[in-house]
């Protein structure tokens, strides 16, 4: 459960990260004008895009090596194994996000009093994010076509976080109170932690049996 | 054999595979002390149907008893007393094989360190309980994963190929650790290619014969 | 009572039942959908009064609000035949899940066209970030998802299975993206055109509506009892019944 061995791939969704946020003062401006209000929006899709990148691996391994098999075979109930798993995962690709996130804040000119927000944002959507991609990595996780796969399955649902995460930023920029959104989105990481666990167990249950 | 219930019984398993009945109407029953090898050649379902046994690959047809109960019912005590090692052992390559059973173990039983080490000692890893198992060789890694036989306590044992890979000394050792198994009254089932030398009695269930 | 009920569930598990009642269903269900289409269209393009405001355009409803209507429904279909598939292996809720997926899609995706065209006259823009617009659009993406999942995995029944987790995952999800949506475009900006409130419509203005809604009802389950058929036949050709059928209709 913990590969920390190869600190390749734990780097890897890091770095597309800060690439993909790099991409946008490329691609559309770099000016001021453009960037400040679009900022926590590009932060939150490209850690969106990061954590999707990271999905495969989340039980492919353990499905080529059999470990899987041993893990349904476990005398504990599978959805707390799940848990372990994607708690891991958040751990090594969610938390290096938000630790990572002030530093790219600032380069897309953020104001400093919304880095708070919006690591606090990233702090309870990223592991909803965790949790609905596990479920989508266990269904597809026998397949060869995985990878893509996953982005189509799951990203139709990440759909709320995102509107959410972005927009508590949004509010607090406003000068607004976001305190509302703060707690809708902490509602959806709690249905997720409760049911999301299950879903994927089943998943696994069935890619398995394949 | 002994007039007790047995420890695993199935009725009417059956499997198809692309369109193929692998076999059909399959029933019996693993008692305490079995040594149960099932036979057939390539493609005959051996593997599957130890993956219909632990319920890996759910049942189409057919019903599984543990120890007279229905799976379906007794599948947290079945899950505590099984010991199943398939094809693809779940030795993890980036792991020691200490690392490895010590992952293992934490899951199912308590077992300490000592009894750790000399297991990885008796299937002869000694020396390489600290090199991370992709340096290991093929025959090596296979070892890793059966020295969980060595710490195991579950009474049953379900073993896919477990000789693939391992040296004439290996199997020995193997075989002779099946019949200590048995004797101390657990029950084995397990596919293989090689013909087993045990001494007492084997029981075999052939595949893939009748089509 | 209820062993009455169950029985009868228990006949819907067959597919042979399935597939020698659906041929009558079917019949019926393509003539309903033959007879009420076209009058629903005709009533609506042709005699149904002109909107005071939009003139002419708004005659697109006819075929946007009931596809709209068909492809949200089609989604909690395939989410209570996803259920019974994981609760109780049902085979026929498998083959109803997949077979009803594309259907609903293309509803879907008529629904967002039809808009499309409905916006430019009505709004000066094809696409606008619309809170339903939007909800839409990912329900296309949904379908697409599992439609994708049922053709990557080999296997029909884990397929079908993986197909019936997706489609509940997504089905709890509808609601939250739903209520999300539509926050985000209050946030933005307060919602400036509403797709659905009309100042009471009147009578001639809605009884072609209804028409078409129940045709498009009767042509979805002809469709999907046609596919369902087929589906069936193909999964099931080792068995006896199929065989036999096939060999009467000299097929084999």
């Amino acid at each position: 459960m913990l590969a920390f061995r190869r600190p390749q791939e734990l780097a890897n969704p890091l770095v597309f990260f800060v690439m993909a946020v790099s991409l946008f003062p490329l691609g559309v401006s770099p000016e001021k004008s453009f960037l400040a209000p679009a900022a926590a929006g590009v932060v939150w899709v490209a850690s969106l895009l990061a954590t999707l990148l990271s999905l495969d691996a989340l039980f492919r391994a353990d499905h080529e090596d059999g470990s899987l098999e041993q893990l349904t075979l476990a005398p504990q109930p599978l959805f707390i194994l799940v848990l372990a798993k994607v708690f891991a995962h958040w751990l090594t690709t969610g938390l290096p996000l938000i630790l990572l996130s002030p530093v790219l804040a600032l380069m897309l000119h953020v104001d400093e009093s919304l880095l708070g927000v919006l690591m606090l944002s990233l702090l309870v959507g990223t592991p909803v994010l965790s949790l609905i991609g596990a479920i989508g990595a266990a269904l597809t996780v026998g397949l060869r076509v995985g990878g893509v796969l996953i982005s189509l399955l799951v990203l139709p649902l990440y759909i709320p976080v995102l509107i959410f995460g972005t927009g508590m930023v949004q509010s607090a920029a406003a000068g607004m109170d976001y305190t509302a959104t703060l707690a809708m989105l902490g509602a959806i990481l709690a249905l997720s932690l409760t049911l999301a666990p299950f879903a994927a167990a089943a998943a696994l249950k069935i890619s398995v049996s394949n | 054999m002994t007039g007790q219930t047995p420890l695993l019984e199935a009725k009417n398993l059956q499997c198809e595979r692309d369109d193929r009945i692998l076999f059909e109407n399959l029933s019996f029953s693993v008692d305490p002390g079995d040594v149960v090898q099932i036979e057939g050649p390539n493609g005959a379902g051996k593997t599957t149907l130890l993956k219909l046994l632990c319920g890996l690959a759910p049942l189409r047809q057919g019903e599984l008893f543990w120890r007279g109960e229905r799976m379906s019912q007794a599948r947290p005590q079945f899950l505590s007393s099984l010991l199943y090692l398939g094809h693809k052992t779940g030795v993890k390559a980036l792991l020691t094989p200490l690392e490895n059973l010590r992952a293992w173990c934490a899951q199912r039983e308590d077992v300490n360190e000592e009894r750790m080490m000399a297991a990885l000692e008796t299937v002869g890893l000694a020396g390489y309980e600290y090199s991370p198992c992709n340096s290991l060789s093929a025959g090596q890694q296979r070892r890793a994963a059966l020295a969980r036989l060595h710490v195991s306590s579950a009474p049953l044992w379900v073993l896919d190929e477990a000789f693939t890979a391992i040296d004439k000394k290996g199997v020995a050792q193997l075989e002779a650790l099946l019949r200590e198994k048995a004797n101390a009254g657990g029950a084995v089932i397990l596919t293989t290619h090689h013909s087993l030398h045990l001494s007492g009695e084997v029981r075999r269930i052939q595949l893939g014969a009748a089509s | 009572m209820w062993e009455a009920f169950k029985q009868w569930f228990h006949r819907w598990g067959s597919p042979k039942w399935f597939y020698e009642r659906s041929l009558v269903w079917s019949f019926w269900l393509g003539w309903g959908a033959m007879i009420l289409l076209p009058i629903g269209i005709v009533w609506g393009l042709a005699f149904a009064p002109q909107d005071y405001q939009q003139g002419n355009s708004f005659r697109i409803i006819y075929l946007h609000v009931p596809a709209a209507i068909l492809a949200q429904s089609c989604y909690m279909i395939m989410a209570v035949a996803g259920f019974v598939s994981l609760v109780w292996r049902m085979k026929m809720a498998d083959v109803v899940l997949k077979c009803a997926a594309p259907i609903g899609a293309s509803f879907c995706f008529l629904a967002l066209f039809t808009g499309a065209v409905w916006g430019k006259p009505t709004w000066g823009t094809w696409w606008e970030w619309d809170a339903r617009l939007t909800a839409m659009l990912i329900l296309l993406f949904l379908y697409f998802g599992v439609i994708a999942l049922e053709a990557a995995i080999e296997d029909k029944i884990t397929a079908g299975r993986a197909a019936a987790v997706l489609s509940l995952v997504g089905v709890v999800n509808i609601p939250i993206i739903k209520y999300s949506v539509e926050w985000w475009r209050t946030l933005h900006q307060p919602a400036t055109f509403k797709l659905t409130e009309k100042p009471d419509m009147p009578v001639e203005m809605w009884a072609p509506l209804l028409v078409m809604v129940i045709g498009v009802y009767c042509f979805f389950g002809y469709s999907l009892f046609l596919r369902s058929r087929n589906e069936i036949i193909e999964r099931e050709r080792r068995t006896l019944w199929v065989r036999e059928l096939l060999a009467k209709e000299g097929k084999v």
